[in-house]
């Protein structure tokens, strides 16, 4: 009964789950219904829930996540595709302006139980504008919950919980890892919690720290140094980057002394210089190195040709891993 | 309802008045411009599909809205396409070499000719609307004789920036002309779904401009509404929409099916048959002694040709660097962003780092 799906079948089926479980979620956006998405997330949705549940918008994400803003504060629970990540821009205003400060404003009396569920980060040879990784942007409105799978399960899992949360949520999804590999998913419902790192590989020497598609690359460079230098590296996948979940990432580094943090986002002002933060607010006397970030750079993410430049490699990781291990 | 301005019919058929404006000369030229970019249209998908140009926007259907527009332009009108307008672009004066190579995933392929203003094709919807009002806007108070054309598809116009721009454009009597290519999709959803308006046109009402329904493969139609839209925006009579109704044959990109969507085969089957723009003036000029298979044959082998040695420019273009990355991004880049540079272009193996 082992069944292995892809994230998009694992998110397809989360979706499909809640929307059979509660009758107030309902979707919202592009080329969702009828297409199925143009990764095909929604795939058949339209034809089980029909269009009111299931539905195809105008091509305006001003119009869709506003309208969804008003959905969830009448009762409503919408979850709403945009196409790519540079495309939620229109509807930047309803989410920093709006969904995050509804609860805040009207002091607790309306709230926004939605969800914008959108493809993010580099890697596809995607035309411009469609390998963003701006997460930064979210994680910094206080009021949004900022959630980014790496894995099949997960995606399930936290996408489940993020329809069940009563605050707006951004779910990125890491395009790269859309069909990259399979893994068991169970079938029934379950829920990842929110705000909870996990512990991918306990290790002792190193600890890394990474989301979305760049735990690929830290499992793949830890694995090469411990087969080169015997180094023990312990993988963290935040999984959540809004909250972040201090505990996990300081018993790591209090245990190991050492980190690296790997995101894709431009170096400046990206996440890391969060992690660092946190590290030195709460266990800078456990560290035996200062704490190294390799990211993608402080360019717009350059079109195909030299995208694989611009993304953070086993290789760049590696000599992360050395740096901060023979400081 | 909708009525389309037409001057030329599906059967090569003049229905409408030429203005006194039309040469025989123009004509021919239109007609081999659309068969350039045509060919230009269906090389590219083949060389997505060989792998050797990354996804692609194809356009063939709509060379009349894109040719008929881009025609009526002189070189110093500003020119804002979208991803689907590379015709348009390239009868404006883009060489398809840069075409080429900004689909095989090049920056460089954006560049356009030094002297003509042709902006990078806009990936976001719509946004490049509001910048074709400032760019015209700015013509008009430096009293340059020259209009903005700002392209667009039939969904871009349930963006918040449509109605800015037409907004704008309307209170500072900009000389901006929208022209909107209403292929009857957004991707997958159909303008009657996009919105309840039934025509684009019609819109304009709304910020008190001149709104004009056009059969957008009908290039004679396209040319002289251009054409009088530019006398209006010139003479400081303020902006036009122009809605041009046509159809793309293809799929939205080469990444998209759209048998899942629309009747695909046999909608566009229907349009290459009945409404085809290339087909009505071919028809036409032989109907008018000036066309002929030679000059045909003779077309087709000179544009195949042409965008060959397009093709070669673009393919011994040198291959990016990935230190071009940095370049661009600021007048003079910030320390954060060189010392970044040197750390990609050579990875520091270096022991310890300095205090
Ligand atoms: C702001 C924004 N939202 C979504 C997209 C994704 N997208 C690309 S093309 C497209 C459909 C555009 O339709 P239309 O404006 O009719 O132009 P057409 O492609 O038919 O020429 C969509 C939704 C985008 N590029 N930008």
């Amino acid at each position: 009964m082992k069944r292995k799906l892809t994230m998009i079948q694992a998110i397809t089926e989360a979706t499909d789950q809640k929307l059979a479980d509660d009758s107030r979620i309902m979707l919202l956006g592009e080329d969702i219904g009828v297409n199925g998405g143009v990764f095909r997330a929604t795939e058949d949705l339209i034809h089980k829930y029909g269009p009111d549940r299931v539905v195809d918008t105008p091509l305006a994400e001003a119009g869709i996540i506003g309208a969804a803003i008003g959905l969830a504060m009448n009762g409503k629970i919408p979850v709403v595709e945009i196409q790519f990540l540079a495309f939620i821009y229109p509807g930047f205003e309803q989410i920093v302006s709006h969904a995050a400060r509804m609860r805040y404003r009207t002091r607790g009396q309306y709230h926004v139980p939605m969800v914008i569920r959108t493809p993010y980060g580099a890697g596809i040879r995607g035309p411009e504008l469609h390998s963003e990784s701006v997460e930064t942007f979210f994680a910094h409105v206080p009021g949004l919950k900022v959630v980014a799978p790496s894995t099949p399960y997960d995606a399930k899992g936290l996408l489940i919980a993020a329809m069940e949360d009563p605050d707006p949520v951004i779910f990125l999804e890491p395009t790269k890892l859309y069909r990259a590999f399979k893994q068991e998913v169970p079938e029934e419902m379950y829920r990842v919690p929110i705000g909870k790192a996990k512990v991918v590989q306990e290790g002792s020497d190193v600890s890394i720290f990474a989301w979305g598609a760049m735990l690929r690359v830290a499992e793949d460079a830890a694995k090469q140094i411990e087969r080169e230098n015997g180094l023990s590296c312990e993988i963290i996948d935040l999984r959540t980057l809004y909250p972040l979940d201090r505990d996990t990432i300081i018993a790591s580094v209090k245990k190991t002394g050492r980190a690296v943090v790997v995101h894709e986002a431009h170096k400046t002002a990206g996440l890391g210089a969060e992690i660092i933060s946190i590290i030195n607010d709460e266990a800078l006397i456990y560290m035996k190195a200062p704490v190294k970030r390799i990211t993608g750079f402080d360019v717009p993410v350059p079109q195909f040709s030299i995208e694989d430049d611009y993304l953070p490699t086993t290789e760049r990781v590696k000599d992360g891993i050395m740096e901060t291990a023979t400081f | 309802m909708s009525s389309l301005y037409q001057v030329l019919s599906p059967t090569g058929e003049l229905v409408g008045d030429l203005k006194g404006q039309l040469d025989e000369a123009t004509m021919i030229k239109m007609y081999e411009n659309m068969v350039l970019v045509r060919q230009f249209d269906r090389k590219s998908i083949n060389l997505q599909r060989q792998g050797r140009m990354g996804t692609y926007a194809p356009f063939e259907g709509q060379e009349a809205s894109q040719v008929g527009s881009a025609m009526a332009l002189t070189p110093g009108d500003w020119l804002f396409p979208t991803y689907r307008d590379h015709a348009a672009a390239i009868v404006h004066g883009q060489t398809m070499a840069r075409v080429f190579l900004y689909w095989m995933g090049h920056m460089e392929g954006s560049i356009s000719p030094k002297h003509l203003h042709i902006m990078p094709p806009c990936v976001p919807i719509a946004t490049q609307m509001v910048h074709a009002v400032g760019t015209a806007w700015a013509s008009k108070l430096q009293s340059e004789k020259h209009v903005s054309i700002a392209y667009f598809g039939d969904g871009a116009s349930s963006e918040g920036d449509f109605h800015e721009a037409l907004n704008f454009a309307g209170v500072f009597q900009t000389p901006t002309i929208f022209f909107c290519q209403n292929n009857g999709f957004a991707i997958s959803v159909p303008f009657s779904q996009q919105s309840a308006s039934k025509t684009i046109a019609q819109r304009s009402a709304a910020y008190d401009i001149p709104g004009i329904r056009i059969d957008g493969n009908d290039i004679f139609a396209v040319w002289l509404t251009m054409k009088e839209a530019m006398q209006r925006a010139l003479e400081g009579k303020g902006p036009t929409l122009i809605e041009a109704v046509t159809f793309r044959y293809g799929a939205h990109t080469t990444a998209d099916d759209p048998k899942k969507y629309r009747d695909q085969e046999s909608l566009s089957e229907e349009w290459r048959q009945e409404r085809d723009p290339l087909q009505r003036v071919r028809v036409y000029l032989e109907n008018q002694g000036l066309w002929n298979e030679t000059k045909e044959a003779d077309l087709i082998a000179r544009v195949n040709e042409q965008i060959d040695a397009a093709l070669v420019e673009a393919e011994s273009y040198p291959k990016s660097k990935p230190e071009d990355m940095f370049k661009h991004v600021y007048a003079e880049p910030s320390w954060m962003a060189t010392e970044q540079e040197s750390e990609l272009v050579k990875p520091s193996k270096q022991e310890g780092i300095p205090a």
